[in-house]
């Protein structure tokens, strides 16, 4: 090739060079930067709802950004270690209440809007997206059936744990489920975790019926 | 749920019904039969929608000169297909607008219209914005008026303009952003095809289909369990409540964009708004 063509030739990638090199210092926002510009700037605070709402916890940014599709599993699974270590056993060891009471809960969907009173405990709101029994058909799909859920497993202490584990935080099996972290994020109370438990588990239940 | 005026009334008796005979016939195919209660309500109205009286009010507010400048938005307001033209320009919004040089849906652009075009207080018509019994939202029933124009028309948004590409995108952010205490974004309960909450059918709006096509071509609807005609941003605004986010500012860039995007899901379906809803 001519020594002058090929000077050209490099002068005139340079330039390519110098952008490439520019752009790797200051990638462009993903977009969940972008949307929470845009959604800071569209939001007011109301009721119990402050604009710290619109920040996003790891959790929840891994699974937007690639969301719908799954995120890359090293990423996921540090993530799922994060939730799973943030489970807190009750500390006197008693995984069950009372499982009516653990039913009103799993009745209840409000709690946490800013329409709802933040002095009211929150709901469950577990028959919105689960089948628990067969008195209550007024129940969503988004989630698996419950139905016969103690009856079918038994109550083995390993099976009590796992359970309490998946109500307290889903996100440490299912990294991007549609379920809320009841307990990680506060939704439901050690008690109130006690008497859904209940209502899974005790042969009284409806759900075991 | 809210009962207002007694309307709610057949809904209830409805829902009722339904859900006995839902209890009978348990057995079989309980995500079919789910769907019925709504669907029996709107063959009760047959082709009365409450929405009418809101349309009617709206044609005499689009012909009504207001405002300080004197001027009907007849006269004036361009929802994209030039001043005063109505019929078809729902089916094309959001769209951009070079006066404002903003990407705007139909409720940011009536708010435009009345303000910058008519000269009216921006603050006593946000006030009113939802309306509630007798305190009556001019730009609900401008909404229903505008929309009944493009009954039968197309949904389509080719994205012409960067600003109107860029909306898409943010939109499409923004309903699959995950935040407050639930974790939950719209992708949560409209990810899915043929899922429900409760009884209630839940579309899939994250991608084009169906689902998207039929859900944005009927609103703005009349809302039964508001006893009001309602507004996408409405819409919008009441599924980020439960989504446990603070409030969405009406005429916002979130509630532009995030129409943007369930428009551009929505194209090829006929619009058929206002429709009647729950």
């Amino acid at each position: 090739m001519h020594s002058l063509i090929r000077y050209v030739i490099v002068l005139a990638a340079v330039p390519v060079l110098t952008t490439a090199v520019h752009a790797q210092k200051s990638p462009p926002a993903d977009r969940n930067v972008q949307a929470r510009a845009v959604m800071k700037a569209s939001f007011q605070a109301k009721g119990q709802a402050g604009m710290d709402r619109l920040d996003q916890d790891k959790t929840q940014a891994l699974c937007s950004l690639h969301a719908p599709g799954a995120p890359p599993a090293a990423a996921a699974a540090k993530v799922v270690a994060a939730n799973q270590a943030s489970v807190k056993f009750p500390a006197d060891g008693k995984f069950l209440g009372d499982w009516k009471r653990g039913q009103a809960i799993a009745e209840e969907g409000t709690g946490e809007q800013y329409s709802d009173d933040p002095k009211k405990p929150s709901g469950g709101n577990c028959y919105a997206c689960h089948e628990l029994d067969k008195q209550q058909i007024a129940y969503g799909t988004i989630g698996p059936s419950l139905y016969h859920y103690g009856k079918i497993r038994g109550q083995s202490e390993p099976l009590l744990k796992l359970t309490w584990s998946m109500i307290y935080d889903m996100k440490g099996y299912s990294v991007c489920t549609a379920m809320p972290r009841f307990g990680s994020k506060g939704i439901l109370t050690e008690q109130q975790i006690r008497d859904v438990m209940a209502l899974l588990f005790d042969p009284d239940s409806p759900v075991n019926k | 749920m809210k009962l207002k005026n007694g309307k709610l009334g057949p809904w209830l008796i409805l829902a009722a019904g339904a859900a006995c005979s839902l209890a009978g016939s348990l057995v079989w195919a309980q995500s079919e039969t789910a769907a019925d209660p709504v669907a029996e309500y709107r063959a009760m109205f047959g082709d009365d929608n409450p929405a009418e009286l809101w349309t009617a009010r709206g044609q005499g507010l689009w012909q009504e000169v207001r405002g300080t400048k004197h001027v009907s938005l007849a006269k004036s307001c361009d929802l994209g297909m030039g001043p005063g033209v109505i019929k078809g320009a729902y089916a094309h919004l959001p769209r951009y607008f070079a006066d404002t040089a903003k990407v705007q849906d139909l409720d940011s652009r009536l708010l435009t219209c009345m303000v910058d075009g008519q000269g009216m207080d921006q603050a006593a018509i946000l006030k009113n914005r939802f309306g509630d019994g007798d305190r009556k939202s001019d730009l609900e029933a401008l909404a229903a008026y505008v929309v009944d124009a493009s009954h039968g028309v197309a949904i389509s948004l080719p994205l012409a303009h960067p600003q109107e590409k860029r909306a898409y995108e943010l939109g499409k952010a923004i309903f699959f952003y995950r935040a407050s205490t639930h974790d939950f974004s719209c992708a949560s309960c409209h990810g899915q095809v043929g899922k429900r909450i409760r009884l209630q059918q839940l579309p899939d709006l994250a991608t084009a289909g169906p689902d998207a096509r039929a859900t944005y071509a009927a609103w703005p609807a009349y809302r039964v369990s508001q006893g009001e005609v309602r507004t996408m941003e409405w819409r919008i605004g009441d599924c980020f409540r439960q989504q446990r986010l603070p409030e969405l500012k009406y005429g916002s860039e979130a509630a532009i964009d995030l129409t943007m995007f369930l428009a551009k899901n929505a194209e090829g379906g006929k619009m058929a708004a206002p429709g009647l809803k729950r």
